[in-house]
């Protein structure tokens, strides 16, 4: 019995070790290939991290002057207490995101904020811009019922204010007549923090119906016609100003936390690579030496 | 002796005190908080001025403390602002708009300013001919009106600058 099996189980093991035999000579290439790879994406990494610093100093920069110019936009309808109209539930939603990934949560926290909505009851009101493709990306599998338009080619170059004014126009001709609605974007606090927040906006029913408008002089419909798309613009430009600038300091974080595991990798990658090569030495040396001592 | 010296250091810390306070901006009477910015720039962050003339489409007018709350759209033009030194600051904008509020904030937000010392005079002029000469030969009633808008711009400027 164990006589006819042992033949088998020897070759069995031959094979294996074989088989090991020549996986540890791949993997010593394997290893070192994937070495290399490793170290690839460290430099990309890297300099994307670099890039993206300079990208988020300028970011910055441009923000520091767009908040006023942001809060200045949005101070009428603080002021004059606009409120949706209740009677038309269309609601419209803006999602502020880029086509760039590579960015830690911006684009998904954005994204969510409107999922979350669009999951509550009496979401067939609701219908969703999205501006810049990683937005679309992500809502576009539930929800391509409610994506009403898309905005592309945000997010290479510093947005700008004839940006916010192709955008303002699309969203003022895209056919869809809300009632009320809001820009979700993301709001820039710190280098390492951002915040999905919002602004809103209203129909012009619903601002000539304000409690408080009353006290406003000489208005007429054409003036606040002009007066709201153009503030429409302001808000989208202020918007654009601090996506842009979250989605810069986040990538800077991403991509450095990225090259620290990249790092911490190519050091694992090493340790194998120069025990494996030592291993396979080593075991040359016992197989010549074997081999000469079997000669004698 | 000891008490003069000590009532004398409460004296100055006192006024140490007050000193701080009134480098804060705190708007006065007769006086409002002008925010004036553009996409470019912000020139004005809540800064308490006296007058603010600006150009709109129901016709140039000027702000003063109290003045009603009310809306307008900029017309291209210069912005002439008045601060509270007395100091005049002359800024040309695009198109924007105007907004008094009831607590006698003004928001003046522009497309584009610039200060009026920066225009140049035979730039705008060539700006001015080139919109005229797009305006001439615009097909379509869409770019007619944008070429219009141009030549307006471009007038304006070129006032402004001379």
């Amino acid at each position: 019995m164990l006589g006819r099996f042992a033949p088998g189980v020897c070759t069995q093991v031959a094979a294996v070790s074989q088989q090991q035999q020549t996986r540890n000579m791949a993997t010593l290439k394997q290893i070192s290939m994937r070495l290399k790879s490793v170290k690839n994406i460290q430099k990309i990494t890297q300099s994307m991290k670099m890039v993206s610093a300079a990208k988020y100093a300028r970011a910055e920069r441009d923000l520091k002057a767009a908040r006023p110019y942001g809060e200045g936009a949005v101070q009428f309808y603080e002021q004059a207490e606009v409120t949706a109209t209740e009677d038309d539930p269309k609601q419209l939603y803006i999602a502020m995101s880029s086509d760039r990934g590579l960015c830690g949560a911006c684009h998904t926290g954005v994204s969510k904020v409107i999922r979350l909505r669009l999951a509550e009851p009496g979401a067939e009101n609701i219908k969703v811009i999205c501006v810049g493709d990683k937005s679309r990306a992500i809502l576009q599998r539930l929800y391509s019922k409610h994506i009403v338009a898309v905005a592309n080619e945000i997010g290479r170059l510093p947005p700008t204010f004839t940006d916010a004014s192709k955008l303002a126009t699309a969203i003022l001709t895209c056919g869809y007549d809300f009632g009320s609605g809001k820009i979700i974007y993301n709001k820039f606090r710190s280098v390492v923090s951002y915040q999905q927040s919002d602004m809103p906006l209203f129909s012009q029913k619903a601002v000539e119906n304000a409690p408080k408008l009353t006290v406003y002089d000489s208005l007429d419909s054409d003036v606040i016609q002009s007066y709201m798309e153009f503030s429409l613009a302001s808000m989208l430009f202020y918007a654009l100003k601090e996506g842009a600038c979250s989605e810069q300091s986040s990538r800077m974080t991403a991509m450095d936390n990225a090259s620290k595991n990249a790092g911490e990798m190519i050091e694992k990658l090493t340790l194998t690579f120069n025990r494996t090569r030592q291993a396979v030495i080593t075991r040359e040396l016992i197989e010549i030496i074997s081999g000469a001592a079997a000669l004698e | 002796m000891a008490l003069a010296f000590r009532n004398t250091l409460r004296a100055a810390r006192s006024l140490m005190v007050r000193g701080y306070a009134e480098a804060a901006p705190a708007i006065k009477e007769g006086e409002m908080a002008l925010t004036l910015a553009a996409g470019n720039k912000v020139f004005y962050n809540k800064v308490a001025v006296k007058q603010i003339d600006v150009p709109s489409f129901s016709g140039a007018f000027g702000i003063l403390p109290k003045h009603v709350p009310t809306l307008a759209v900029l017309k291209p033009g210069v912005v002439t602002v008045y601060e509270s030194d007395g100091k005049q600051a002359k800024i040309f904008v695009s198109s924007g708009t105007i907004t008094v509020n009831e607590d006698s904030s003004v928001q003046v937000l522009a497309e584009e300013a610039h200060p009026v010392e920066s225009l140049d005079r035979s730039a705008a002029q060539e700006a001015l001919s080139k919109a005229q000469s797009e305006y001439n030969s615009a097909g379509n009633e869409k770019a007619k009106a944008e070429a219009a808008i141009a030549v307006e711009v471009a007038e304006e400027i070129v006032k402004a600058a001379s």
